[in-house]
């Protein structure tokens, strides 16, 4: 093999493996400091020697072989450190069985169980994201800073302090039984919404990439779970428009302005098939419905032919399942659509006394925008400058005050 | 691994103010009690009496002791009502017999993780 094509194969081939092959190690040491440090070894090692030599013809063997030999080494000069974890060991030998290794040698896939540890609900919500993202995105610590707009250093403290309150605590690394799991899969898939929700805000593709790559691994490994389907047909659905939603200069373009033909069309079928798998067999859940409404934005040839009573009855669903504020907002939006923009405004006047929606400027805007439907323009102008002053992102304020600008000029 | 359950309750004044704010019954704590204890992983525990025997002592800088016995210590939002020490192999143990505890529907269970390192 040539020398380039070694050195991008080799690249390819770690974000793959990393995760596979910490959760194996801890797993094996029960430490995930230990796990991260040598799985970083063993990394280092492979892009020294692939490239001169090839890639042998069973990678992650070759990685999970050398990553225990540096543990070892590791182990031998710190013997306490050793002696404690000889301690952990045991008790993960009585855990369980130790699954079988992959049919290629390598480590076998337990990053279900990593999955689990790093969205454990004794550990803060921040705190989960941060980790998932570094141990199973394998985005290093710089990376997981700038996803969350923080300074290394900050998020280099956060790692720290959740992976000493996994060691300290024994968060324990094990997939729940089924009697636990409705009760913690929530957690996991959160994680991974919120990370999908982060690179879409911040139109960072690679970041909302990285998400949906990591729910179609959750998915492999949990076939039976409907709203793991859920979520990814939700991102799948969402990512589908991801290269129509910017105009040139960069700024955010609305659901009707956006060149339909630019969706990607491979991703939305993906998406749909995995959406009905979702709502198909047993009561549906809030990742599924939600699905199912990105699909028929998605479906739909522009604005005015979208199936909105069919998105309005979903949203019903929705608001039944997860009663919140925010959803009544956006069921707001779908009501005005189906029944013009009177009937939208008089539901979100209704929310007006929420604290929760207070600073939410998503709120702001659809108000904005159906008064400025029905041609009330000063109150249309005033929510729209309300909107602005709540807005986080520069592309979101960018976006309301070319409404805004659209608005006063009449 | 060991660690604490610490069983706090809403502020009561007396063991009947606590019982009648309880959401459970003396049969619910006797029950879970033979459930852990039977399991074997119970180290210690006690019930604390209630919180009106309670003393409090400072010592201030000057090294004059303050001794306070005037209860109820109304800023208490919760109080201590008692605790079991329980060795289980990781903190989902630890968090599943805490959830099983009537104080975790009378009040709440704080799980801490004992150290060894002191």
């Amino acid at each position: 093999m040539p020398e380039p094509d070694a050195r991008a194969s080799v690249e390819a081939i770690f974000r793959e493996e990393r995760g596979l092959l910490l959760a194996a190690l801890v797993r094996r040491f029960g430490d995930l400091d230990l796990a991260e440090e040598v799985a970083s070894d063993a990394i280092e090692a492979a892009l020294v020697h692939w490239p001169e030599r090839g890639v042998p013809p069973s990678p992650g063997a070759w990685l999970m072989t050398t990553a225990r030999r540096k543990a070892v080494d590791r182990l031998r000069r710190d013997r306490a450190y050793a002696a404690r974890l000889a301690i952990l060991q045991v008790e993960a030998e009585r855990a369980g069985p130790v699954p079988a290794p992959e049919p290629d040698g390598g480590p076998p896939d337990e990053r279900l169980q990593l999955f689990f540890t790093c969205a454990h609900p004794a550990l803060a919500a921040e705190d989960r994201t941060a980790l998932t993202l570094r141990c199973l995105a394998g985005l290093t610590t710089p990376e997981v800073a700038r996803a969350f707009l923080v300074p290394t250093a900050t998020m280099a403290k956060r790692i720290v302090r959740a992976k000493h309150r996994i060691r300290e605590a024994r968060i324990p690394f094990r997939v729940p039984g089924p009697d636990e799991l409705p009760e913690r899969l929530p957690g996991v898939l959160q994680v991974l919404y919120s990370i999908f929700t982060e690179g879409y805000a911040a139109a960072r593709s690679d970041l909302a990439q990285e998400a949906v790559r990591l729910a179609r691994i959750l998915r492999r490994l949990l076939p039976d779970e409907r709203e793991t389907a859920g979520l990814l047909a939700l991102m799948l659905l969402t990512h589908a428009r991801h290269a129509a939603r910017l105009a040139p200069d960069g700024g955010l373009l609305l659901l009707d302005e956006q060149d339909r033909s630019r969706w990607d069309r491979a991703l939305i079928e993906e998406g749909r098939g995995l959406a009905e798998a979702a709502l198909t067999g047993g009561p549906p859940g809030p990742y599924g419905v939600q699905a199912a409404i990105a699909a028929l934005h998605d479906e739909a040839a522009d604005v005015a032919s979208t199936d909105w009573p069919q998105i309005v009855a979903l949203y019903d669903v929705l608001l039944a399942l997860t009663p919140s504020p925010v959803v009544a907002v956006n069921r707001a939006g779908a009501i005005a659509m189906r029944d013009g923009p009177e009937a939208g405004l008089a539901l979100l006047d209704e929310l007006a006394g929420e604290p929760r929606l207070r600073g939410y400027h998503p709120y702001a805007a659809s108000r904005a925008d159906l008064l400025r439907r029905l041609g009330r323009r000063a109150e249309a102008a005033a929510a729209y400058r309300e909107a602005i002053g709540l807005a986080e992102t520069d592309r979101e304020r960018a976006l309301l005050r070319r409404m805004l600008d659209g608005v006063e000029a009449g | 691994m060991k660690y604490m359950l610490l069983m706090n309750a809403g502020p009561a004044n007396s063991a009947e103010e606590a019982e009648a704010q309880a959401v459970c019954e003396f049969s619910d704590w006797m029950k879970f009690d033979e459930q852990i204890q039977g399991a074997g992983v119970v180290v210690s525990s006690h019930a604390l009496a209630d919180m009106t025997t309670a003393t409090r002592v400072r010592v201030t800088a000057d090294g004059e002791r303050v001794i306070t016995t005037d209860g109820p210590f109304a800023e208490a939002r919760e109080v201590l009502g008692g605790y079991y020490v329980i060795d289980v192999p990781d903190l989902d143990a630890a968090l599943d017999w805490a959830a099983r505890c009537p104080g975790a529907r009378d009040g709440s269970i704080v799980v801490r993780p004992v150290t060894d390192e002191y």
